[in-house]
């Protein structure tokens, strides 16, 4: 019972943390275009936060750094469980363009685990709702309790 | 009572991208402010070495996500200008109307972040929103939002029909009266005065020290514009003025972007109505000859600056970018002196900060970690060939 509550307040009222690993602002802008009123992600719950500690969601840009390794970490490692991760672009999925540099990881998921990517270079507003939905449904559907 | 150190970033809420600014606080007041780029260097420099020139205008646009185009415009530039090559009078047109495009945008997008840092989060949401009527010009036009992929080596990839013109003209009404309305809130609004006036003050004596570009330096009474100082693309013909103001401070640097955006309808107006016609690509050799090109552009940051040198084949010997908020770096910190902690994030903001784009150093002296090497830029790129030979890569 209790956790069948949880899991509803969860779903209703996923709160995003942005994290930008290295990436060329383009994704970033369109999370924050994902938040205006034209799309209103608001409206499924979804709060953009300033802090790890207030988050459920992560949501990730960018091919990660050498120098955005360690600190994107510690951030997922400051998020309350559960957590979940939402990667978006193609950089923060394999590398993308930079794929093969020197100062690049090549993904975010070659560092923390990932639940859903979105890609796209950059992905329109509407994908990046469409994939913070799609990771709401998979947890409403059971996935990680 | 002694100074207190605060850690601002890289991940902080106040800054929408990893940078760290270490203040020296003595109570509410700033003393001194360390600024410590370089966490989201890709080595994109190095990277272009290794990919072909039709390679390098994707990677190139997405130096920044924001001023993409800007960043395109001058690495075509750069290589037309060592092929010798002239691109079609109608081609030029196209490209400075996606660059006053991407002005219009960038600034629509500043001024919500402006807003948004001093608390107005009404403004944030009014101005995105149409900022939305420019993304839709672009994506109409181009097929996407951010990365247009407009440019190709000797022109323009997609032409802009009578439709598209009809269409960007009566957006361009739209946001005459939405500009018009946002000159009143900046002059007007007691919210913006309140944070904005004599925040921030750059002297313009101090700005010219500190090599001050684009807005940052225009708010402070000093008229710098590559549109009109070194004209590229057609600015030649289009008629527009540089926007300054002598009041140096936040508030200024509101106005001038404001401004600017009345400034760049009236040049894509002017563009859509004189839009001549003919051939918008001419086709280009794959092989690029030696030469060395420097080209620097307008971005709506400011002064862009691209160097390529090339060695007869398929690939760039070296290209190097400096892009304008790296530029106006030191004249923040000089800003950030002597003013309150709370003022902090919009002094940062006015000046339109973009790392993704800035970071072009690594290695770093880093006084709080174990100490960095700074090496030179040929030792870098020898470390650089070994690296990549050692991948079996060639470089």
């Amino acid at each position: 019972m209790f956790k069948s509550l949880v899991k509803w307040a969860r779903i209703k009222s996923p709160w995003i943390l942005h994290m930008n690993c290295g990436s060329c602002n383009g994704c970033d802008i369109e999370i924050l275009a994902a938040l205006i009123p034209r799309l209103d992600a608001e409206r499924f719950g979804v709060l953009l936060k300033g802090t790890p500690r207030h988050a459920d969601v992560l949501v990730c840009t960018g091919p990660v750094t050498t120098q955005m390794k360690e600190r994107l970490k510690r951030v997922y490692d400051q998020m309350p469980e559960p957590k979940f991760v939402v990667v978006v672009g193609q950089c923060g999925s394999s590398g993308g363009i930079y794929k093969g540099s020197y100062a690049v990881e090549g993904g975010i998921d070659t560092v923390i685990p990932v639940n859903a990517y979105v890609p796209g270079c950059p992905p329109r507003p509407d994908a990046i709702a469409d994939g913070i939905i799609k990771l709401l449904a998979s947890i409403k559907k059971g996935g990680k309790q | 009572m002694g100074y207190v150190k605060l850690p601002i970033g890289p991940q902080h809420p106040a800054l929408k991208e990893p940078e760290n600014f270490t203040i020296t606080l003595d109570g509410e007041r700033v003393v001194n402010v360390d600024i410590r780029i370089g966490y989201i260097h890709r080595g994109i420099e190095k990277l272009m070495e290794t990919r072909t020139y039709t390679q390098n205008l994707y990677l190139v646009e997405r130096i920044c996500g924001i001023c993409s185009y800007a960043h395109v415009y001058n690495f075509t530039q750069n290589v037309e200008e060592i092929l010798g090559l002239q691109i079609p009078k109608r081609a030029e047109y196209i490209r400075t109307l996606f660059l006053e495009l991407e002005r219009l945008h960038s600034h629509f997008l500043w001024l919500g972040v402006a807003g948004h840092e001093i608390g107005f989060d009404t403004l944030f949401m009014y101005t995105w929103q149409d900022r939305e009527v420019v993304q839709d010009l672009l994506e109409m036009i181009s097929g996407n939002r951010v990365n247009y992929a407009m440019n190709a080596i000797g022109g323009v990839r997609r032409d802009v029909s009578q439709e598209h013109r009809k269409k960007v003209l009566e957006s361009m009404d739209y946001l005459e009266k939405r500009a018009e309305f946002y000159k009143n809130v900046a002059i007007n609004e007691k919210t913006i005065l309140a944070r904005a006036e004599n925040v921030g003050i750059l002297k313009p004596q101090v700005a010219l020290r500190l090599t001050a570009v684009g807005p940052t330096a225009r708010a402070s009474g000093i008229s710098v514009d590559i549109r009109k100082d070194d004209p590229y693309a057609s600015y030649l013909d289009t008629p527009f003025e540089v926007i300054t103001t002598d009041t140096n401070d936040v508030l200024g640097r509101v106005v001038v972007r404001v401004l600017e955006i009345v400034e760049s309808i009236k040049i894509i107006r002017y563009l859509m109505e004189h839009l001549p016609e003919g051939d918008i690509l001419k086709k280009a050799p794959r092989k690029i000859p030696e030469g060395e090109s420097i080209s620097h552009t307008e971005a709506p940051r400011g002064e862009d600056i691209h160097y390529l040198h090339s060695n007869g084949t398929e690939k760039p010997d070296r290209y190097k970018v400096r892009t304008p908020t790296l530029a106006n770096l030191p004249a923040t910190a000089e800003m950030l002196k002597e003013t309150y902690l709370a003022d902090v994030p919009i002094i940062v903001a006015a000046i339109d900060p973009c790392m993704g784009c800035m970071d072009r150093v690594l290695l770093l002296k880093d006084g709080q970690e174990k100490p960095g090497e700074l090496i030179s830029g040929e030792q870098l790129r020898r470390y650089g060939i070994k690296w990549y030979a050692e991948r079996g890569w060639n470089a």
